[in-house]
């Protein structure tokens, strides 16, 4: 007999009483943030924890004069672009590990993966260097060009591209099969499920990163929701209510996104820690 | 010879596939390490420009100083305090959710919920509830009655606090990272390996650390090591929520805030962050080893 058979009585009840003070314990720094974010600028200090005045004005506050709508729109293209640029480059490096044979390929791999274990904290005070030699302070480039390429993204699906047996490969090229062909019917639909959760792996990281769109960015108009929600905490930490709504605008996208992609998220944030 | 004219026919295209990610990691990852290393050994002017060399003592100059030696204390201090209680955390909220019970996706949900928070929404959430005159705490009269610090000077402005105060913030916004590779990592544990150790007699804190964690233990090691990193790579929380502060002590200024944060001693001096930078590297890297081998060789891969 199964054991995880609901246990009756006192035991389940337990159970319950724990995952619920538990998850209110968890939920206590959302609610207070929801609370304060629909209640006006003069009731948010009295009674914090009690919903007794209601409001969307300052939720409409933030989007206009904290203007979160702008920096919404900002990560949203930041974190689109690092991401599709992400996916195209790793497969095609993947492919070209898997696939091709040229000379050095041992090398150019170990390059590659030895850029994993460099953090990015290491190399942004000579990329924020850089990146004001080019030109790119405050600018599109300079937020997304030094993530549109992955080691991590091409070891995965190299990993997964090693698995086609070569006879595969050499059959399909008797029958004519060019590599953009074989990509296109085989290779791709094979690395369908990978590519869901690095890609939304990408995403993720690219839409929270701060340190770096605060060492390049000084002009409003290019602030991220990180780096805007920075300015609004600065500048507005009188109105506590209108950072608040503004933390709540940052968070909501995100949380729908993670909530249709549930399951590429789990194989995501696992991807690592598979044995091996 | 048709071997070797095949390995030359694939050249340019290899060239195309892999030329676009070989100049961005090069250029970007690469490039700036190595250029880190030899900035290391240089001064440059407010403005980052006009580099030059004063020699590798630099690097032991920053190695002896206080500040250096302060700041790795404290991110010492930061990793211990986040990433025990983090995993205990995580395992025990994975354990307690690991039941087929009625409305249990409901609480796994909201066990998850953090993983949606930046840390720039995770450390305001946490901002609001600790600032001394507009948090959340320091208006509910009754607690700041029984702890007048949350008024005065406040949680994140009391030296004895500051610290912890950041790590639950920061434990809080990883909680559902954790919960999430914890129960992965739970559920691949077979069911009849529970059942035949019931049958046997173990009761369940014998099952736990006899079948379940041994069988985990790879998940464990892995999730050790990311919050690990994280913690010695942890910004946003102190820039938002202390400064590094409070000041004189710089009870929250870790190293990579010491590289970058915007009262840092050297925010305008290039050749100390890019030395620093380096000693982060070289710790981070050697932590990892440790860790690999330290835990690695007691970690259960399965057979």
């Amino acid at each position: 007999m199964a054991l995880d058979t609901a246990p009756k009585g006192w035991r389940s009840f337990a159970r319950y009483s724990m995952l619920t003070i538990v998850a209110l314990f968890i939920l206590f720094p959302v609610y207070t943030t929801v609370i304060a974010a629909l209640k006006p600028g003069n009731k948010v200090l009295d009674n914090p924890l009690v919903p007794d005045a209601f409001t969307l004005d300052v939720l409409k506050d933030a989007w206009t004069q904290g203007r979160l709508g702008r920096y919404l729109m900002n990560t949203t293209v930041v974190a689109l672009i690092i991401t599709s640029v992400q996916l195209v480059t790793s497969i095609a490096s993947a492919y070209a590990f898997s696939f091709l044979k040229f000379p050095m390929k041992r090398l150019i791999f170990g390059i590659f993966l030895s850029t994993m274990l460099v953090p990015l904290e290491v190399t942004l005070v000579v990329n924020r260097r850089t990146i004001d030699s080019l030109g790119w302070l405050n600018s599109f480039q300079g937020l997304t060009i030094p993530f549109v390429a992955t080691a991590f993204g091409t070891f995965l699906l190299r990993q997964v591209f090693m698995q086609i047996p070569p006879d595969l490969r050499e059959a399909a090229q008797m029958d004519g099969l060019g590599h953009w062909g074989f990509m296109k019917e085989v290779a791709i639909p094979l690395v369908r499920p990978t590519l869901g959760a690095l890609g939304l792996f990408s995403f993720l990281s690219s839409w929270n990163q701060y340190l770096w769109p605060s060492l390049i960015t000084t002009e409003d108009d290019m602030n991220t929701l990180q780096t805007g929600l920075r300015l609004l905490a600065s500048s507005d930490l009188d109105k506590p209510n209108l950072i608040m709504a503004g933390t709540i605008i940052a968070a909501v996208p995100i949380l729908i996104v993670l909530v249709v992609f549930q399951k590429q998220l789990v194989r995501g944030l696992t991807a690592g820690a598979v044995k091996g | 010879m048709a071997i070797k004219t095949r390995r030359l026919r694939d050249i340019p295209l290899a060239l195309a596939m892999l030329g676009p990610s070989l100049l961005v990691l090069l250029t970007f990852v690469l490039y700036p390490l190595g250029k880190a290393v030899w900035l290391g050994q240089q001064t440059c002017d407010v403005q980052g420009k006009n580099c030059k060399s004063v020699g590798w003592g630099q690097y032991t100059t920053v190695i002896k100083s206080d500040q250096f030696q302060h700041a790795l204390w404290v991110t010492i201090k930061f990793a211990l305090i986040t990433v025990p209680i983090g995993l205990a955390l995580g395992v025990g909220l994975a354990v307690l959710a690991d039941k087929q019970l009625r409305g249990m996706r409901f609480f796994r949900t909201i066990f998850s919920s953090t993983i949606a928070t930046s840390v720039a929404v995770a450390s305001l959430m946490w901002l609001f509830l600790l600032q001394p005159s507009v948090g959340v705490l320091a208006n509910l009269g009754w607690l700041r009655d029984i702890f007048p610090v949350i008024k005065e000077p406040g949680l994140l402005k009391d030296s004895g606090t500051a610290l912890w105060s950041v790590g639950i913030s920061s434990i809080w916004a990883n909680l559902g990272f954790t919960f999430i590779l914890v129960t992965a990592g739970l559920q691949s544990v077979p069911k009849e390996m529970h059942e035949s150790a019931y049958v046997d007699g173990a009761g369940g804190w014998m099952r736990f650390t006899n079948i379940t964690l041994p069988l985990i233990s790879p998940t464990l090691l892995f999730t050790t090591v990311v919050l690990t990193s994280r913690a010695f790579q942890a910004y946003g929380e102190m820039d938002l929520l202390t400064n590094g502060g409070p000041i004189p002590q710089d009870s929250t200024t870790t190293v990579t805030y010491l590289i970058y944060g915007s009262s840092s001693i050297i925010k305008n001096n290039d050749g100390l962050q890019a030395a620093v930078a380096v000693l982060l590297f070289v710790i981070l890297l050697a932590l990892s080893a440790l860790q690999f081998r330290g835990f690695g060789k007691r970690v259960h891969y399965g057979s």
